[in-house]
């Protein structure tokens, strides 16, 4: 299972299992959804915005642990940021997940290299980062990512 | 002539490593394997006989046109219906299903009819009957499902078919659920009210045996590639009197008798729902694909599909948190779903795939059973004349392992 070992490493294991800033936020003024209809992985995002910053920010959904650990994840670096920073951030796990290649940076996000050599896996993996970008445009749409194989 | 003893070995595709283990196929339910026989006629029908069909004047025309309507009467007689007339080619289940909803339902449907569904029903015995309820004013019902144990609420079928219910669609075997349904007994209570049976065939077709007559169903559909034939092929079985009586579904050339500019005039069934030039190559394997079925045995078929499915059924039960769908005893055809409560799907299937184990995970196409029963999906293991005892264990042993390894232990 070593393939398998790398995509599913402790930290991603364990966001599955202790799922970070999980649950709705009723202090949100911007909400978004994610939804890949065809394998069934769900995320709401619920931002509350701050000026340019993104002072809090919580998660809800279901599905596999890869993109359930990813949205969890994905509410750690981004609480915070600016917009213009979470755009950044989520063009490096872009990177990341369809490269293969670690950030210079250690950091937990490194743990998702291994999604990589699982292109099925790449759009699990970009979902609740991707309502997370609608969410801070207001885009009404709900995000989906099934087309991302690259 | 196939044998149950050395059934494995007519079938090239299971002889392969994945992720250097020996292939473990058990998503039938999805697509079965070919057997050599199959892929042989397909590659000597091309090499050999390849011309279109429609009764030209030519020597391979000829020869094409035999193998072509020869495998349309060899289907016929697969289900025992009166005539090769009633057999009507199609690219599948969804296909035949979308041409009786248009071509039937578009002239004999209208505002207060009820088309009866079940809960159990895959999307394309559902959507096709959206779109048709939509056009004609129908309205849609369902016959619920009872919960985890995945059998039709039988009891509730005196309050749904009232009449009101022109038209009772319903599945013959769930793909989900593995449930068999008294495909008899539900197409008298339709006749009894006057209302038209159509029978989603795609997991029966190549398990069970199928009678029309003794089923005493309108419609029957079904396609090739669940029953060891080529893509893109599969049948609808129509009453006469009711394919008679219905409009084409699509225009186009060998479905007329004749055209002038303005208007034309049909052929009769089977040509009349067969526009264009047909997919005659693959039409052969499905010929083929029933003389195969039938040298195994469909009764030893569906007998070697229930012990699977049984035993499955029997052997994952005892791993811990699982969550199985469908009938514990009774009738149950050869395929199993589960649900572990903090593993999903998608996870299950992918590590079953690096243990060389072939699954499905999702919804599988019955969304409104999986909102039914607080799912967002299921892992499915689906299995067929050359899959083994041994198998089962394998994905045991394989599952005991995904669920050590997420459990953290």
């Amino acid at each position: 299972m070593s393939d398998l070992s790398d995509l599913y490493q402790q930290v991603i294991l364990d966001h599955n299992r202790r799922p970070r800033n999980r649950g709705k936020l009723p202090s949100a003024n911007r909400v978004a959804h994610g939804d890949n209809p065809t394998c069934g992985d769900q995320c709401d995002v619920y931002l509350r915005v701050d000026g340019d910053r993104i002072a809090e920010i919580s998660f809800d959904g279901s599905g596999c642990a890869i993109s359930q650990a990813s949205a969890s994840l994905m509410t750690t670096q981004l609480k915070g940021k600016t917009a213009a920073e979470a755009e950044k951030l989520y063009g490096q796990f872009h990177d990341i997940v369809t490269t293969g290649k670690e950030p210079e940076e250690i950091s937990d996000v490194g743990a998702f290299a291994g999604v990589h050599a699982f292109p099925a896996r790449i759009k699990c993996a970009t979902l609740g980062w991707h309502a997370a970008l609608n969410a801070l445009k207001g885009d009404p749409v709900p995000a989906t990512t099934e087309s991302h194989t690259d | 002539m196939p044998t149950w003893s050395t059934v494995r070995d007519d079938f090239p595709a299971l002889h392969q490593q994945v992720n250097g283990r020996p292939l473990v196929y058990l998503d039938n339910a999805a697509t079965t394997q070919r057997p050599r026989a199959v892929i042989d006629a397909l590659s000597r029908f091309y090499e050999r006989d390849n011309a279109n069909v429609h009764r030209g004047l030519h020597a391979l025309s000829m020869r094409a046109t035999d193998a072509f309507e020869g495998a349309r009467a060899r289907v016929a007689k697969f289900v025992n219906a009166a005539a090769p007339e009633e057999i009507i080619f199609t690219r599948g289940t969804t296909e035949s299903i979308n041409l009786v909803a248009a071509s039937w339902g578009g002239v004999n449907l209208k505002a207060g009819d009820v088309i009866l569904l079940t809960e159990m029903e895959h999307h394309s015995n559902l959507v096709p009957w959206q779109l048709i309820a939509k056009r004609t004013g129908a309205k849609l019902r369902y016959l619920p499902v009872t919960g985890d144990e995945g059998l039709l609420d039988l009891a509730q079928l005196d309050r749904v078919l009232t009449p009101e219910v022109k038209v009772f669609a319903f599945t013959h075997l769930s793909n989900t659920l593995g449930t068999i349904n008294p495909a008899a007994e539900l197409c008298a209570r339709a006749r009894k009210l006057g209302a038209v049976s159509v029978v989603d065939g795609a997991q029966s077709i190549g398990h069970l045996p199928v009678d029309v007559q003794a089923l005493g169903c309108d419609f029957y559909a079904f396609s090739g590639h669940k029953m060891g034939a080529a893509t893109g092929i599969g049948a609808l079985y129509g009453r006469r009197a009711l394919l008679d009586a219905m409009p084409p579904y699509q225009g186009g050339g060998g479905m007329i008798s004749n055209v002038d500019f303005y208007e034309s005039r049909w052929k009769p069934s089977p040509e009349r729902f067969e526009a264009g030039t047909p997919n005659f190559a693959d039409a052969v394997t499905l010929g083929v694909a029933c003389d195969y079925l039938d040298a195994l045995g469909r009764d030893t078929i569906a007998r070697h599909d229930a012990d699977l499915g049984r035993l499955a059924y029997e052997k994952l039960s005892v791993l811990p948190g699982i969550r199985l769908l469908g009938p514990k005893a009774g009738d149950r055809g050869g395929l199993v779903s589960f649900a572990f409560k903090d593993v999903h799907a998608h996870d299950i299937v992918t590590f079953a795939d690096e243990d060389g184990i072939a699954l499905r995970g999702g919804h599988h196409c019955n969304q409104p059973l999986m909102k039914k029963l607080g799912l967002t999906g299921t892992t499915r293991a689906s299995f067929y004349v050359y899959n083994t005892p041994e198998e089962i264990d394998v994905l045991v042993a394989s599952l005991r392992r995904i669920l050590k390894f997420f459990s953290g232990a």
